[in-house]
């Protein structure tokens, strides 16, 4: 028998600190802190602190000077369920809560965390960061003001009511679905997963923010036999959104386009060796931009003088149609964020504009160092570390051509579907992205799909071969996860169909 | 905490679960502290240190199954984590495979002191560990002027892990691990600035790889980067690196699993003594190795770690089963995952491979790329020199080698006597022929 509803099982295994509350609350009202009113009573309350104790905990952080410091509080609760070989036959639960500080001395960083958010461990930690600097001590700021910001996620529903008899019957559905899309699938794994994330930073300088974060991510994964032959694929779906992001519509689809995907791979052939060019298709395409612009903008590594694009500000790197933005603001996108994890809100960065290159993406410390305003791209992993510049959604605004006229002017060569993971080296510029499925172009039209081939170039040198951007731009649907320096932080990006007219197709031949 | 307070604390979950309605449970507390420092062109760049502990628990209750896991092990809290935990497992449907090791599995473990831990970890101060870090780099001051940035760190953790099941295995382990490397960026040609590193890891300080051949071994590694540029594209034999063979095997360990033969996602599903690779494929699952880096008494299920065959001349031994997978396939299990990966060594050393080879490509850096566990195909990116009569002619970068790893194991033509015995995957210099290079 159950004791226990769902919601009280994620409240009560939450922190032990659980709140009546519902999530529309914490973007309500930005009344001075301190006052009866005070907005981040609920952080407040679920942290276990005050303002007497961050204070109290600054003043620790800055016993040795040092220009600045931030305490980044972190609560988060996460479920996921899986089902596989028919039955919902597992699921996880996990509770994250801690709190990271901050000591900043000039381009130095004195960093230290704990899981145990009392006034000595706080104080502990405290001092440890605070060894970055060797100065006088330095006071912390007598009040707090809330840092005003808009809510690019809006949500009704809290995960903690979301029962699991619910997930059981979703994943059970999309399950039955996969079978009768083709009698060719012989395995089916559903993945459901959500999370809560409720965040506060508060910085010496007397600014203070709070966040709710939710995220889920749904995949439908299948394995086809044909002729003794296997093929393995998948869909997903991911957004900062409640539950209410899976419509009817989008259950129907994640079942037929994981199979779809899957009996596709039996027709494909073995991409060509050599330079080609390339049409990417409109959607999660954008994980070029992310590898081959967006990593190289990130102004810690123009700071430091690694990036291939260290020299390229204000200068022509692309045809005129080529604008490209990296945004926070995006609503329900899975790498939008109301604020970073530095306390500052988020916007929408330009770093191409019209083809020159405009904006880096900041952090606080690159922002101080450029003499800039930080771009609200300070982002970490968790409270275990410090921030970076990151980016959130990246992605090309639409252009002036048409898809049929790209793949009309392509004699032969690769037009790029689904793309599955990327990576770069900063300072040449070399990148890479794998294409999981596509097809080739031969004559000016679509012929035989391809499938798992890696495509190689440099950034600069394939952004200049960018010769034809479609008006069809489009949000990548899935769950993209960006790593930097052993941190992950969730992103998404976008892309119109684009035509770069040579780049190198790992192929056979 | 004092270690017998962990496994007391571990105890009374395992109890309190039991009490709540747990059938069974599995259960894991892990203690570690960590401290890094990080040096950029001579100033320290970033210091970060912390301590953190968390616990995971496997929730058997009415043949249902679920995992949890929390870092906050304060009792009142987890009580009520348990309470919910084990009310949660309610809600899932019933799987019959899902249960503990045998208990005759959890027999016989290593008698062999791995010797994981270096005790004098603990006196380390925080100069020292500045000073490491700053040494690596400090070697490079002058060496070459196109420097534009040179980056070093000093890493260590020390790491304490409790594991008990209800049906009476208990385990624990506590060990070190040491990290020291450099990376360095230079002006190369045009906007492109090369960039190469070196990092080293070892269980105990004393075996890390001296700090001036490290970062010499960095800086050589980028200036080997300088004037890079693809070339067209060809068939030809693949020489890999011994610090480098590992990107191409932990790839094959995937396919190796249970899971993966089970989902059908494996392209070596059904071919447990078959002949999938050349007569000099033989690797080896060694977990007791002392002071090896994926040593290990136990697995995550309780299972005792044993030497385990995984190819022999060629020929498919051993899939990797864990628990769960192997109750499906009806198997019985063995490890849930690689300790160590041995490759039985050849006759000659890398240089004497390299030398011989009248055209060829030398990979020393990977990038980016993926594999099809389900059908063994790959493409992935490359770089590193062209080789034409036994010397490297040509600096080569922005390349992917393509094919199926069916094909690859079997053109594996000679094995090298180096294994790298910095990593956990000790792969020596190898050759494999007719490789797919794409290039320009």
């Amino acid at each position: 028998m159950l004791k226990m509803s769902r919601r009280d099982f994620v409240k009560v295994t939450g922190t032990g600190l659980a709140l009546a509350t519902l999530p529309g609350f914490i973007r309500t009202g930005f009344a001075g802190v301190g006052t009866g009113d005070n907005p981040y009573n609920f952080y407040f309350q679920r942290f276990g602190i005050d303002e007497d104790m961050i204070r109290k905990v600054m003043a620790e952080a800055l016993h040795y000077g040092g220009d600045y410091c931030d305490l980044f509080f972190q609560n988060e609760l996460s479920n996921s369920i899986r089902l596989q070989d028919n039955i919902v036959n597992s699921a996880s639960t996990n509770v994250t809560l801690g709190v990271g500080i901050r000591v900043l001395n000039g381009n130095q960083t004195g960093y230290s965390f704990t899981e145990d958010i009392s006034l000595a461990s706080m104080k502990a930690a405290a001092r440890t960061a605070a060894g970055i600097a060797s100065g006088s001590p330095k006071a912390a700021p007598k009040s707090f003001n809330a840092t005003k910001l808009m809510n690019y996620y809006d949500t009704k529903v809290s995960y903690e009511d979301v029962g699991v008899k619910d997930k059981v019957g979703m994943l059970q559905a999309i399950n039955d679905d996969v079978f009768k899309e083709d009698p060719r699938v012989v395995k089916a794994s559903v993945n459901f997963s959500d999370s809560e994330k409720y965040i506060l930073v508060v910085n010496s300088e007397g600014g203070i923010a709070s966040d709710y974060q939710p995220m889920l991510r749904i995949s439908v994964g299948c394995t086809a036999e044909e002729d003794g032959r296997k093929e393995n694929n998948y869909f997903d779906y991911s957004a900062r959104d409640d539950i209410n992001f899976l419509t009817e519509d989008k259950l129907k689809r994640l079942p037929r386009e994981a199979v779809a995907r899957t009996v596709k791979l039996f027709e494909a052939q073995t991409p060509p060796a050599g330079e080609f060019p390339v049409v990417l298709s409109a959607g999660s395409a954008g994980i070029l931009l992310h590898e081959a612009i967006g990593h190289g903008m990130e102004a810690d590594f123009n700071r430091q003088g690694i990036s291939v694009y260290s020299e390229k500000m204000n200068k022509k790197i692309a045809e005129d149609f080529v604008t490209i933005i990296d945004n926070g603001t995006n609503p329900h996108i899975r790498g939008s964020i109301n604020v970073d994890d530095e306390g500052i809100p988020s916007e929408e960065t330009v770093l191409v504009e019209d083809g020159v290159l405009r904006t880096y993406i900041h952090d606080r410390i690159s922002a101080k160092h450029y003499g800039v305003k930080p771009t609200g791209s300070g982002r970490r992993e968790s409270f275990k570390h410090y921030p970076m510049p990151r980016m959130r959604n990246t992605y090309m605004r639409s252009g002036p051509h048409e898809f049929d006229e790209m793949i009309a002017s392509v004699d032969y060569g690769i037009l790029a579907d689904q793309f599955t993971n990327g990576q770069v080296n900063i300072g040449p510029g070399d990148f890479t992205f794998y294409v999981k499925s596509g097809s080739l172009i031969e004559n000016g039209k679509i012929t035989a799909p391809i499938k798992d081939v890696n495509i190689i170039g440099n950034g600069p040198e394939v952004l200049s071969k960018v010769t034809m951007v479609a008006n069809d731009m489009k949000m990548a649907e899935g769950g993209w996860t960006c790593g930097k320096n052993g941190q992950g932080v969730p992103v998404s990006q976008g892309m119109p169909s684009v035509l770069v007219s040579s780049i190198t197709v790992g192929g056979r031949g | 905490m004092e270690k017998n307070v962990y496994l007391d604390l571990g105890y009374w979950v395992q109890k309190k679960a039991k009490q709540l309605g747990a059938s069974q449970s599995a259960l894991g507390i892990n203690h570690s502290r960590s401290v890094s420092v990080d040096y950029r062109d001579g100033k320290v760049e970033t210091l970060k240190e912390s301590t953190q502990q968390s616990m995971w628990i496997e929730v058997f209750a009415g043949g249902r199954y679920s995992s949890h896991s929390t870092n906050d092990l304060r009792k009142d809290s987890l009580e009520k984590f348990l309470t919910n935990a084990v009310d949660l497992t309610g809600f899932l449907e019933k799987d019959e495979y899902r249960k503990l090791a045998d208990p005759e599995l959890y027999k016989g473990q290593s008698k062999v002191d791995l010797d994981l831990n270096d005790s004098g970890q603990g006196d380390i101060t925080a100069e020292e560990r500045q000073d490491r870090a700053k040494e690596l780099g400090a070697y490079l001051e002058g060496k070459d002027e196109r420097i534009i940035s040179v980056a070093s760190g000093f890493y260590d953790t020390h790491s304490e892990s409790y594991q008990l099941t209800s049906n009476g295995f208990e385990g624990q382990k506590e060990s070190t691990s040491f990290t020291h490397g450099v990376s360095v960026s230079l002006q190369g040609e045009g906007d492109k600035k090369p960039e190469g590193w070196r990092y080293y890891r070892a269980r105990h300080l004393n075996d890390l790889v001296g700090a001036k051949q490290t970062a010499n071994e960095a800086l050589a590694r980028t200036q080997d980067r300088v004037g890079a540029e693809k070339i067209a594209s060809e068939t030809m034999p693949l020489l890999l690196e011994n610090s480098n063979a590992a990107g191409l095997f932990w790839r094959l360990m995937g396919p190796l699993r249970a899971s993966s033969i089970q989902q059908k996602n494996s392209f070596l599903a059904d071919r447990k003594g078959d002949k999938v690779g050349s007569d000099l494929l033989t690797i080896t699952d060694e977990p007791s190795i002392v002071r090896g880096l994926g040593s290990r008494y136990y697995d995550g299920d309780g299972l005792a770690a044993k030497t385990m065959p995984i190819f022999t001349n060629g020929v498919l031994n051993n899939y990797y089963t864990d628990v769960y997978y192997g109750n499906k396939l009806g198997w019985t299990p063995n490890a849930g995952g690689s300790s160590n990966l041995i490759v039985k060594p050849g006759m000659r050393s890398g240089a004497e491979i390299e030398a011989s080879l009248d055209r060829a490509i030398l990979v020393t850096n990977w990038l980016g790329g993926n594999a099809n566990g389900t059908t063994g195909d790959f493409s992935l990116g490359v770089a590193g020199w062209l080789i034409e009569n036994g010397k490297r002619v040509k600096s080569i970068t922005e390349m992917n080698i393509s094919g199926n790893y069916n094909d690859l194991l079997a053109n594996l033509i000679e094995v090298g006597n180096d294994p790298w015995i910095h990593s956990s995957f000790r792969t020596p210099t190898m050759v494999f022929d007719k490789v797919s290079f794409s290039g320009s």
